[in-house]
């Protein structure tokens, strides 16, 4: 009899970790770690060593996906409430971060493409960035919330002309800023070897959380996920829920903008934060977030980005040209969605059930 | 309710600022051309083609007013009748060689110079077509044309022939029958990287252990700046390519790529990137793994496209090298059309333009104003 118990138990605990939300990124993570370490066993090794300007820095595969995966962590906050409040994905991050990042410049050079000196502070020019970056987030939340329009169709004419509004927003100049203040927050603060963009997301993610524990945005925003008209009859207002959740993502957006302005003190509008909207999606998905809406987990996603990140390098690593990275993400998301289909989740039900009956028998 | 209606009006509100913005920066920067801009070269504008029609459409418009009004308000100068040409190019917004080559082209095609000139822009072929049918229509000696697609020309350059227009093609080339234009004067982007490779193998290293990174597969500038070095590595025993990867013209993600390969300690000691963006990222990553760079540096660093900030890296003696995809076209155009107009023949039809290479031994400040884009 007790006997019995304990294998109950322990059957629970395994069933357990293969539902929670966490374990599909974990396993992702577990098998690139395990390919890496089979293919090169230094591969995780951390060293510190100096810049070019003498300051400390670590460097490493490790270092390099905490510091190259930030900006998708931060894009996967916004991308998660996004997905739970509306039910769909934001697809104009790329071209909002285009924008955002332009007006960064604009503010910094005040029309002058190569300033001797800042035109303003940068932390001023960067609150104007998140201003205009949350009123594009409002601009697609309105049009989700009220219009009724499928999230991705709402976004797709900010994903079209977005690009275009950045080259106008700095007459199509390439601004080149020499002064090392903005460079530090997309490369390491001197005297701190970790790279500054890990710490901007951390400060994200750690306001997120205190966000979601101390206000009811998370309990709202699944709840208009889940269903509108019952929030609503509830005294929620949905609308402005969406709304709320695509300013957020504005914000972010804003946050990424700096970063990758940062990176390369500069601005390609064509070609930053390409297709960056893709990994962010994934990020959600492979955090175990239903693409529906509804439930969400925070932590999840935001791992999922690193993962994504990882898997990113590591191809790189391998030598996978860079065009054939979308097709490897591709097979992931696949694989993603054929796990989570309904049919997919019935049929192993079935199976585990089938599994215990035999063993009782 | 009257949230409701206050939010539908800040919705049209922000539709009509994103057109209307839109379109207002397209004609902005026809109006006044940057100085440096984006780098890309000629063949790639496929990686931009978001730019959304009905903004286009009215900046086109607003173009074409100002450029009749143009036209209208200064009269023959009294040297000789004008030469009416129509000009089809893409759009100057798609990268900043195609601004230089707008920017170029407007200032040789003036009054002053004995033109009259129209301009249209377009990034789609049917649209240029029809174009260049309108400008037929109205009557013009020259089709100056940088075609967004090789086909689909076969009729209006007959119907040009047929109304006398004289055809010349720059920049781009199409499937045409070749007595349908005039001239043909394009860049040779397989040259651009014989000369690359040319200046590399001339500083004599013992071995070369290259990162290759590419712009986006399949684009002409693409293909000629990887076939002179893929030529090269195959011929050499002493050139090995550490990495070939495309980054897509992406600053980001060649510094990704390069750091990817000091993580794996890989030894290196030139960076060939096809542009100049992802030169600076390449320079980013040594920058922060503590790899000295440039003249006297452990790794030659070699870029495409001669931005002005480039070529700045390049007589600070941070970058080696740095090619140039030639987008001043019309100083030749302007010689085929007065050789034309003094009733010569043209010998060769296709005119390739000298493509210049810079070196940070011997480039000048000068260079760096005359050649930047």
């Amino acid at each position: 009899m007790q006997k019995n118990e304990v294998k109950k138990s322990n059957e629970n605990i395994l069933m357990r970790m293969v539902r929670n939300q966490m374990f599909i990124p974990l396993l992702a993570l577990a098998v690139l770690a395990i390919f890496n370490l089979i293919a090169d066993p230094s591969v995780f090794k951390i060293t510190l060593s100096e810049n070019s300007a003498g300051n400390p820095v670590l460097s490493g595969l490790l270092i390099t996906v905490l510091d190259n995966g930030s900006e998708l962590a931060i894009l996967a906050i916004g991308m998660t409430l996004v997905t739970a409040a509306s039910g769909g994905q934001d697809i104009s991050v790329g071209a909002a971060v285009a924008i955002a990042g332009s007006v960064l410049l604009r503010m910094l050079c005040g029309g002058n493409s190569r300033p001797e000196e800042l035109a303003m502070p940068i932390i001023v020019a960067f609150l104007i960035s998140c201003v205009v970056a949350m009123l594009f987030g409002a601009f697609n939340g309105v049009l989700v919330a009220y219009f009724k329009i499928q999230p991705m169709i709402a976004t797709l004419i900010l994903y079209t002309a977005g690009r275009s509004i950045a080259a106008w927003i700095n007459n199509n100049e390439l601004p080149v800023i020499t002064d090392p203040g903005l460079s530090y927050f997309g490369g390491f603060i001197p005297g701190i070897p970790i790279p500054t963009p890990f710490f901007i997301a951390m400060i994200c993610v750690l306001i997120m959380f205190l966000v979601l524990k101390f206000t009811n945005l998370g309990l709202y925003t699944q709840a208009v996920g889940i269903n509108e008209n019952s929030s609503r009859l509830n005294g929620l207002n949905p609308q402005i829920i969406k709304i709320i959740s695509f300013v957020i993502l504005g914000l972010c957006v804003a946050v990424v903008g700096l970063i990758k302005v940062s990176r390369v003190q500069s601005i390609n509008y064509s070609v930053i934060a390409k297709d960056i909207e893709m990994d962010a999606i994934l990020a959600v998905a492979l955090g175990g977030n239903a693409l529906s809406g509804g439930k969400f987990n925070m932590a999840a996603s935001i791992f999922g980005a690193y993962v994504i990140q990882f898997l990113t390098q590591t191809l790189y690593k391998f030598k996978v040209s860079a065009d054939a990275l979308p097709a490897y993400k591709a097979v992931v998301v696949i694989i993603l969605v054929v796990i989570s289909a309904p049919t997919v989740k019935e049929w192993f039900g079935k199976m585990t059930k089938k599994f215990k009956v035999k063993e009782v028998a | 309710m009257l949230k409701k209606k206050v939010a539908m009006l800040l919705a049209v509100a922000m539709v009509a600022a994103t057109v209307v913005g839109c379109g207002g920066g397209d004609k902005e920067t026809t109006d006044t051309p940057a100085d440096d801009a984006t780098t890309d070269a000629p063949a790639d504008d496929a990686a931009d083609d978001t730019a959304d029609d009905a903004a286009d459409d009215a900046a086109d418009d607003a173009a074409d007013d100002t450029a009749d009004d143009a036209a209208d308000d200064t009269e023959a100068p009294a040297s000789g009748e004008t030469i009416k040409v129509g000009i089809i190019n893409n759009d100057p917004n798609e990268s900043g060689y195609r601004t230089a080559n707008d920017k170029d082209l407007k200032e040789k095609f003036t009054a002053e110079n004995g033109y009259e000139a129209t301009f249209q822009y377009s990034m789609k072929n049917d649209e240029q077509i029809a174009y260049a049918q309108n400008m037929l229509t109205e009557g013009i000696d020259y089709l100056l044309l940088s075609a967004a697609d090789t086909a689909g020309w076969d009729t209006v350059l007959q119907d040009a022939a047929d109304a006398g227009t004289k055809v010349i093609l720059f920049d781009r080339v199409i499937d045409a029958d070749e007595s349908l234009y005039e001239a043909s004067i394009v860049s040779d982007m397989a040259e651009e990287g014989n000369k690359a490779v040319t200046w590399l193998a001339d500083q004599g290293l013992d071995e070369y252990n290259i990162i290759h990174i590419q712009g986006v597969m399949g684009s002409a500038a693409q293909q000629g700046r990887t076939g002179a070095l893929d030529e090269k590595v195959a011929a050499e025993d002493s050139w090995k390519l550490v990495t070939q990867q495309t980054a897509e013209w992406n600053a980001e993600k060649a510094q990704q790529i390069v750091q990817s390969v000091i993580d794996s300690g890989e030894k290196f000691n030139v960076i060939y990137a096809e542009n100049d963006d992802m030169a600076k990222g390449a320079v980013a990553a040594l920058d922060a793994a503590n790899i000295s760079h440039g003249v006297d540096g452990e790794v030659i660093i070699m870029g495409f496209d001669c931005n002005k900030w480039a070529l700045e890296e390049l007589l600070a003696g941070k970058w080696n090298y740095d090619g140039q995809c030639n987008p001043f076209q019309s100083d030749y155009i302007d010689d085929v059309i007065k050789s034309l107009e003094a009733g010569e023949e043209i010998a060769e039809k296709t005119i390739i333009m000298d493509e210049k290479g810079f070196d940070a031994k011997t480039i000048t400040q000068e260079d760096v104003e005359n050649f930047g884009i």
